[in-house]
Order: C-alpha cells, then sequence, then structure tokens
C-alpha cells in the first residue's frame, strides 16, 4: 500500500482569496511528513480540511482509495493533537485518555487499563489521577498525544503542537514524539513554521507557501537541492544570487557581482540565457586574506561580524551585493569589520534554484 | 535622610481606604444598624427570651410556610434553568449581532421596575385579561384560575429572575474554548455524548452560580409572591410581612427574618466552599 494517503487537487477558496490551489500530495504508511511554511501559507488549512474540520472547495481526499468527504470529524478516525492540547479540565489525565475510547463503547474497566498503558508508553506512568491544571506544559503535552492515539486512529495530526513550550523541553518532545511515532508505526502529519523542528523530524518535508505546495522531499533534499527560490530562502541561511546561464554544457552561470561562476551539475533542464537563482550556503564559502587556488575566489567588503562563540557569521558586500559567510569560530580573528578580505568557495557548493 | 524614607514607606497608606468610606458609613447607618436591631428585637421583643425562635421552627403553620418556599424557590430555579440554558446556548451559538439583541432583549426586561413587571403580570393573567379571553374563545367555558396562585407567582418569578440564570450561564459558555469541542469530536464524539461528557461539564461552574443566585433571591422574594401568589401559599418574607403589619408581631418576624438570613448564608457558605463566591458574579 503505497498510496496510504492522498490529497487529490485540494482547492479552498474564502470568497475572492484563495487559500489552497489544487494541492496534490501522497503520502506512504508510516511515513512521518512535515507541513512546513510561515503563516498563512495553506498548511493548517490543508491539515483541518484531512481533520474535516474544513471542507475543500474542490478536490478530495483518501485514506487507503476510500474518499473521506462526507464523513464528520468524529467519524473519521484520526488523531489530533492541538497548538494549546485541548485537554479536558474536568477530567483527568487518564481519564483524558480514556474519551475516544468511551465514545467508542469500550467499558470503563479495560478502557482505563489501555489509557493507563498509554500514558506510561509517552513517560507519564503514575501522573494519571492528575487534572491538566496540575501538569506542566510537556507533561500536558504528552497526555495529548496519548489521547490523540489511544484509539489507533488511521493518521495522526499535530498543528504546531511544540509551540507553546521552551526551547529545552521543546527539543526533548521532538525525540520523544519521534520515538512514540516510530514504535506505533502511525502515519503522522506535523505542521509547523520551525524549520528546525521540521528538519530534525521528518522523513518528508512538505513546504508549503501562498497556498501551493513548494517542493516536497526528504529534509536532505530540501536543504540541498531546493527547487524553488522560496524553498531557498526558507530552509536555512542562505546566499540567493540572481544569475543567468552562460553556457549550460559546461555548468556556469554569469553574474553581475560574482562574474562567471561555475555550478554544480544540476539534474533541472537550464537553457543558456535562462534568468536563474544560485544558491550557496554561508557554511561552504570560506573565508581567507588571499585567494585560494582552485577555488572561485571574490574580494568582500567586511561589514557586520556576528560571534556566536563556536562560530561566526561574517556579513559583508562583493559589489552591490550582501553575501554572508560562516566561519569557524576560532577563524573569525584574522578579519576586522570594515577590511576587505577574500572568500572562495568550490563549484559544488553552487546550486542552481531553477523557479 | 534614608530612615525618613524607610519611615514614610512603613506607614500603611490609609487613602485608598477613605475612598470606601462613603459606602460604608451608608451601609453602616442603613444596613448594619437595622439589622442589628432586627437581631435584639428577635430576642427581646415582646420580652427576653428564645420563645420566639422556639415558635418559629417548630410551629406547624411556620414550618408549612418555610418548606413551601423552599419549594417554590426550587422550582423557580429550575424553571429558569430550563429556560435560561437553551436562551444562553443560543446566544453564544449565533452570531454578534443576533447575541446583542437577544442579550438587549433580557437585560431590558432586567431593567425594567419590578413593580411594573409584577403588575403586568396582574394585567396579562386576570380574569378579563387577553389571556383567559383567549382561552374563552377557544372554546373553555370556565377557564382556570390563572392569577393568585401558585403558577402566577411562579412564572412572574421566573421571568424576573431568568436573567440572573443567563448571563451567569452565557459568561461561562463565552470563555469555553472552541477548540475543545473540535478536539472532542476527532475523539469520536458527537450530538448527545458530547454535551453530556463535555459541554455540560465545562458549564456546570455556570449553572452552578446561577441557581444558587436564583435561589438565594428567590428565598427572600416579597412584592411577587405577595401580589401574585395564592394567600394560602405564602412565602416566608410575605409571612414577616404579615406578623409584622397586621399583628405588630416584630419579634416574631424579627425571629424569622434571621432564620431566614442564617439559612441563606449557610447556602453561600456551602457554595463558598465548594467554588469560591468571587465566581458569584462572573
Amino acid at each position: 500500500m503505497h498510496q496510504y494517503l492522498q490529497l487529490n487537487g485540494i482547492t479552498k477558496t474564502y470568497g475572492d482569496f484563495t487559500a489552497l490551489k489544487k494541492v496534490d500530495l501522497t503520502i506512504e504508511k508510516g511515513e512521518f511528513v512535515t507541513f512546513l511554511g510561515p503563516s498563512g501559507s495553506g498548511k493548517t488549512t490543508t491539515l483541518m480540511i484531512i481533520a474535516g474540520f474544513e471542507k475543500a472547495t474542490a478536490g478530495d481526499v483518501l485514506v487507503e482509495g476510500k474518499s473521506l468527504s462526507g464523513l464528520a470529524p468524529h467519524e473519521r478516525n484520526i488523531g489530533i493533537v492541538f497548538q494549546n492540547y485541548a485537554l479536558f479540565p474536568h477530567k483527568t489525565a487518564v481519564e483524558n485518555v480514556y474519551f475516544p475510547l468511551q465514545m467508542r463503547g469500550v467499558r470503563r474497566g479495560e478502557g482505563l487499563k489501555k489509557a493507563d498503558e498509554m500514558l506510561a508508553l509517552v513517560g507519564l506512568g503514575g501522573f494519571g489521577k492528575r487534572y491538566p491544571k496540575e501538569l506542566s506544559g510537556g507533561q500536558q503535552q504528552r497526555v495529548a498525544l496519548a489521547r490523540a492515539l489511544v484509539f489507533e486512529p488511521s493518521l495522526l495530526l499535530l498543528d504546531e503542537p511544540l509551540g507553546a513550550l521552551d526551547k529545552n523541553l521543546r527539543e526533548q518532545m521532538q525525540i520523544e514524539i519521534k520515538r512514540i511515532q516510530r514504535a506505533l508505526g502511525v502515519t503522522t502529519i506535523f505542521v509547523t513554521h520551525d524549520q528546525s523542528e521540521a528538519m530534525s523530524m521528518s522523513d518528508r518535508i512538505v513546504v508549503f507557501e501562498k497556498g501551493e505546495i513548494q517542493q516536497a522531499a526528504t529534509p536532505l533534499e530540501i536543504y540541498h537541492k531546493p527547487q524553488t527560490r522560496f524553498v531557498a530562502g526558507f530552509i536555512g541561511e542562505s546566499n540567493l544570487v540572481p544569475a543567468r546561464i552562460g553556457d549550460a554544457a559546461a555548468n556556469q552561470a554569469e553574474s553581475t557581482a560574482l562574474g562567471i561562476c561555475d555550478y554544480a551539475p544540476t539534474e533541472s533542464a537550464v537553457t543558456d540565457g535562462q534568468d536563474v537563482t544560485l544558491l550557496i550556503r554561508p557554511e561552504h564559502i570560506r573565508l581567507s586574506r588571499n585567494p585560494i587556488e582552485g577555488r572561485k575566489n571574490v574580494r568582500m567588503q567586511v561589514e557586520t561580524i556576528v560571534n556566536y562563540g563556536d562560530n561566526a557569521l561574517v556579513i559583508g558586500k562583493v559589489g552591490d551585493l550582501q553575501m554572508r559567510v560562516r566561519v569557524l569560530g576560532a577563524d573569525v580573528v584574522i578579519i576586522k569589520e570594515g577590511e576587505e578580505c577574500c572568500i572562495s568557495w568550490q563549484p559544488e557548493a553552487v546550486f542552481v534554484v531553477p523557479r | 535622610m534614608g530612615a525618613t524614607i524607610s519611615r514614610l514607606s512603613e506607614k500603611p497608606n490609609l487613602w485608598p481606604w477613605l475612598l470606601l468610606a462613603p459606602l460604608a458609613i451608608y451601609l453602616a447607618i442603613f444596613f448594619l444598624v437595622p439589622l442589628i436591631d432586627v437581631a435584639i428585637m428577635s430576642f427581646t421583643e415582646p420580652r427576653l427570651s428564645i420563645a420566639n425562635y422556639q415558635k418559629v421552627l417548630t410551629g406547624a403553620l411556620y414550618q408549612k410556610v418555610f418548606l413551601n418556599t423552599f419549594m417554590t424557590a426550587a422550582l423557580v430555579t429550575l424553571a429558569c434553568l430550563c429556560v435560561g440554558y437553551p436562551l444562553a446556548y443560543l446566544m453564544n451559538a449565533s452570531k454578534p449581532r443576533t447575541a446583542m439583541l437577544i442579550l438587549l432583549l433580557v437585560t431590558m426586561s432586567f431593567w425594567t421596575s419590578f413593580l411594573v413587571r409584577t403588575y403586568a403580570w396582574m394585567v396579562l393573567l386576570g380574569n378579563n385579561g387577553p389571556i383567559v379571553a383567549f382561552l374563552r374563545a377557544v372554546g373553555f367555558e370556565t377557564p382556570p384560575q390563572l392569577l393568585f396562585t401558585r403558577f402566577s407567582s411562579t412564572l412572574a418569578m421566573v421571568h424576573i429572575l431568568a436573567p440572573y440564570m443567563i448571563m451567569n450561564i452565557y459568561s461561562v459558555m463565552r470563555k469555553i474554548d472552541p477548540v475543545l469541542i473540535r478536539s472532542a469530536e476527532s475523539l469520536g464524539a458527537r450530538g448527545f455524548s458530547l454535551f453530556r461528557h463535555v459541554y455540560l461539564p465545562l458549564t456546570a461552574p455556570g449553572i452552578a452560580n446561577g441557581c444558587v443566585l436564583v435561589f438565594v433571591i428567590c428565598l427572600g422574594f416579597y412584592v411577587t409572591p405577595v401580589l401574585l401568589g395564592s394567600p394560602r401559599e405564602q412565602m416566608i418574607a410575605g409571612l414577616i410581612g404579615h406578623q409584622i403589619e397586621e399583628f405588630l408581631a416584630f419579634g416574631m418576624g424579627s425571629a424569622m427574618a434571621m432564620v431566614l438570613l442564617a439559612i441563606t448564608l449557610a447556602i453561600l457558605a456551602i457554595y463558598h466552599r465548594r467554588f469560591g463566591l468571587d465566581k458569584l458574579w462572573g
């Protein structure tokens, strides 16, 4: 069963505003997919359409080939963890987890036992008798996760569930969610606007922008081979250089600021004279006093140095073009703000962003 | 210098309390002093004894009136809940404009004078009123007696007290996070089970607030039961008035008033232990 969940041409309009434009996507069974994008990009709308809280203007959602349209949210058997957890304040942790079983007619004794087991799985064994307000944010999060999983849903949807947690707890929960998801093998869609969260957790990332899918690929592909300018700029730090293909056969492009620039062989078809964007990641650029042989060298006027201790960000200008360079903390001593230096890279570090 | 400053800051600031003075003085003169007077009279009229309390607590008539008062208050509270809960739900579920309109209608009757509303019911339910006329027109030879019955006084009290119930429940409903309802739906709840397991418990504090408020106010209701109710089914406030106006039995009236006060305070105390009195006003 390779196409577990299918989105076929999902479109959503609110009056004149188009929130989603013909979104097509297939997700495999057991996959952990992240919907990544800025707010208003359509990622949450897509999630709500899958959950049944929003109705698509056009298009269909299928699970194992069966259409979900016409099914109310309570008939879809989808587990959802909401941003603020949405635990029932009048029920204890274990009663919260028992609730979906109760709604499915599971007897109290058996259901509470199952709820207890699920709480233990999410690392909350022994906390069952507490009310949500007696639990910390991270613990509430785990209860919400247990509640969304206890009824063996066909799909788990997580709507920015880590947004309210502080940084350390967040990283801990990222690992926990991955562990639990793997253990249960449940097909999961995770919505976030945090790119590092998406990078660290997902089997696949789907980047949304302006109601369209920009790219759906593995985290590494998204990072190293972004297919659109938006993805290149949104994921990680980047230098985006406007350029024109000079000689496609020789993998050469021309840019006003950088001159002739060799780029890494690209899978996408480009033709001579085509306007493209070149992506050079700041960590792939080296900073030196003098040109280094065998690399593309340009001179840069250093404007700002931001020191982070283990590494530093050097921002400067090559002609009119702003460039960012990541260097190791120890290397930053060779240069001062206001000085001129040499930056260099290898052709493999230059990636052509087709769109 | 430093010493001066620390001495100044140690001195409690009395100015804010001064703002309370007018109200405090007013309450002391017109509420506290008369109340103490009533308490004293309940023991001293006509002579120093606890005979008044013995009579109030053991006399068959008084027991009957107290019981009737509780029954009426319970009935009115229940009716207010039955009327108020759906209306509050409707307000919460409708668009802001509609909700405003309902709120306006509810509060408008709230702002209309007590007496005016009571007399309006007298006109409506009277033997020459429109309702009786309508019943005659549809074929009732001898329409039932509507006015001066338990029905008419209960109806009017529900009308007067329902806004308290509605406002209390509505304010709680408004605070319910709609995501909780969505979450319940996603977990498989629908219709009545959603209401019973999620919505009703979430609105329970509003129900408790509204019920306590209506019940307590109802216990001491005077004008409406006296003017609209059946003379045979008196409520305690009416009986107190009766004692004092007709028999000049100030001692008995005071003792009944004190018992009523004690019962009311007991109810509020129980409520306070369970929910906290500060929540009573929303």
